[in-house]
């Protein structure tokens, strides 16, 4: 079985986020730039499966900017066999994501699509949906347990309140959710092999899909700062004020 | 104007997350209908029937329809809501698992999260982890919107009158199985809809430890969460943990106990009506946003705490 995993460059989840001058969108020069933290988990979980005999390929895609190359490398440097970028400057939002993947998904054919439940920078969590949506295949968001076979998958779901499992028929959708797996780090060689595996490289145009922004952001901002408010000495007094004084005990 | 919401229910009982939805559809319409699909679910439909400001009930009855899988809710979905400018849910875990499949099949955008509405086409929803509210605005003739609950109260269960329907159903589409739902037992309040919280983060050191927090929970009636970095460390199972990758809470008392305050931790809980945190690290960020800081060894605290409790005759148990 071949597996396509989609992966998204986001900010670094490790850099205090800041909104630029004219609140336009967030700062982004000279900011680190990473592979989304549930996109590595997808690259992670795509691995296992591999390692484990059930898939023989693995084909790693993500469409953005030239830079989108360095994060499909660190796909390759973890266990992916090739990569496709879909280059493009334009805004990306997940319905325009979700229809360059499903042109990929036609052309690659895999038994399975992996990705991460939602990206770090708009928090949208759409389009593995999306994607199962226009193939018209079966979705199972929020993994937290992949069990493939021939005939299907049974896939255990991070839902409020417990664990859902549910079975699925391939080919199919799987986003995943945090406690999937633990993602490896590229060993040096394999990030040095990394560099030979092949990247191929298109634009939304050779795919013939339309990837113009629905949405319009109008303006970013930071949120209102919630005003600090007063120590206290002990727990008698933070008990008498939680109740005398804010009254919610 | 009619705002369509998707009802979240287990065929007995109307979720409470969908009530906010309610009220967040009453900012774009007069009329608001509310779609039960479900499996002999007649208790819903009739609770769903008086919740203030819902006008129509439309039920949608088939043993399909008794686990909402996404591959047999969105055809539903989908041969009802040309009458529609808004499809809306509340962004749980079902909502976001199932709005962007209806979206995509309309071939419009999806407006997830929001925590505002400024007029029928703009909304404010919270991005990179709550650290930016974004303005946006739809172009798109039906938009499909998922509402983060805490953000909009939930309308009033009683006082509401609204015409029960009985919609066709739609078949099969033997895609996927529900096969189980293993719940988190417990006795204590849910997260998402408790109004008092006690959550601990990495100072609790141990899973063992959170016997002193439920100490403390039990005597308030309140549910217990944790940080992201508790949940990693294994002290307590995922469905616990409160932040951006987690639960969203805004309960009425957020008592932070030894948990730092990271930032996507804070996105979970700062619209918390009260926030108290206890930490043994001044400098700990969380104190820049908590109404009340005490700095203190949580071991010691916390069993200061249940004894105050019931020193001051405030323990529930």
């Amino acid at each position: 079985m071949k597996l396509l995993v989609a992966i998204k460059r986001t900010i670094d989840y490790n850099v205090k986020v800041r909104v630029n001058a004219d609140n336009t969108d967030v700062e982004l020069t000279n900011v680190k730039m990473a592979m989304n933290p549930f996109c590595e988990i997808a690259v992670e979980e795509a691995v296992r499966i591999k390692e484990s005999g059930v898939a023989d390929e693995i084909v790693v895609v993500s469409a953005g900017p030239k830079q989108t190359q360095e994060t499909l490398r660190t796909a390759l440097a973890m266990g992916a066999d090739r990569g496709i970028h879909i280059e493009t400057e334009m805004e990306l939002q997940p319905l325009g994501v979700a229809k360059i993947l499903k042109a990929v998904s036609e052309s690659e054919e895999p038994g399975l699509v992996i990705l991460g439940k939602q990206a770090i920078d708009d928090d949208s969590n759409q389009t593995g949906q999306m994607l199962a949506a226009l193939l018209d295949w079966p979705q199972a968001t929020f993994a937290s347990n992949i069990v493939l076979s021939d005939q299907g998958a049974e896939v255990t779901r991070e839902v409020d309140g417990g664990l859902e499992t549910i079975s699925i028929n391939l080919p199919a959708v799987v986003t995943t959710d945090l406690r999937l797996n633990e993602p490896r780090y590229a060993s040096l060689p394999n990030i040095m092999k990394a560099k030979k595996k092949p990247i191929e490289v298109k634009s939304p145009e050779d795919l013939d899909v339309d990837i113009k922004p629905r949405l319009i952001v109008l303006k970013v901002e930071e949120p209102a700062k919630r005003e600090s408010g007063v120590m206290v000495e002990s727990v008698a007094e933070l008990i008498s004020k939680l109740q005398n004084e804010a009254k919610v005990i | 104007m009619t705002v369509l919401i998707i009802a979240e229910h287990n065929n007995s009982e109307l979720k409470r997350a969908t009530l906010h939805s309610v009220t967040a559809a009453r900012a774009l319409a007069e009329e608001i209908h509310l779609l039960i699909a479900g499996h002999n679910a007649q208790e819903v439909v009739q609770s769903a029937s008086i919740v203030s400001g819902v006008t129509k009930v439309l039920v949608a009855d088939d043993i399909i329809y008794e686990h909402p899988l996404a591959e047999n809710m969105t055809p539903l979905i989908l041969s009802i809501c040309e009458n529609y400018k808004y499809v809306m849910a509340t962004a749980t875990t079902e909502g976001k698992n199932l709005m962007p499949r209806v979206a995509a099949l309309l071939d419009v955008a999806q407006i997830s999260d929001i925590s505002g509405i400024l007029d029928k086409e703009t909304f404010q929803r919270p991005t990179y982890a709550g650290n930016v509210i974004s303005t946006v605005k739809s172009i798109d003739s039906i938009k499909v919107i998922t509402v983060r609950a805490t953000a909009f109260d939930a309308a009033a269960n009683n006082g509401g009158n609204a015409i029960i329907e009985n919609i066709s159903t739609t078949p099969d589409s033997g895609k996927s199985k529900f096969l189980r739902l293993d719940v988190s037992a417990s006795e204590r309040p849910e997260l998402t809809s408790a109004t008092t919280i006690v959550s601990g983060g990495r100072g609790m050191q141990s899973g063992e430890n959170f016997v002193l927090i439920e100490a403390v929970a039990d005597r308030l009636g309140a549910a217990i969460g944790a940080s992201r970095a508790a949940v990693d460390a294994g002290f307590v199972p995922n469905d616990y943990q409160v932040g951006q990758t987690g639960k969203v809470v805004a309960p009425t008392l957020y008592l932070a106990i030894g948990i730092s305050g990271a930032i996507q931790h804070l996105a979970g809980m700062k619209d918390s009506k009260v926030i108290a945190a206890i930490n043994k690290d001044e400098e700990a960020p969380i104190f820049q946003i908590a109404d009340y800081g005490l700095v203190a060894d949580l071991f010691k605290a916390l069993p200061e705490i249940a004894e105050e409790l019931d020193k001051q005759g405030l323990s529930k148990t």
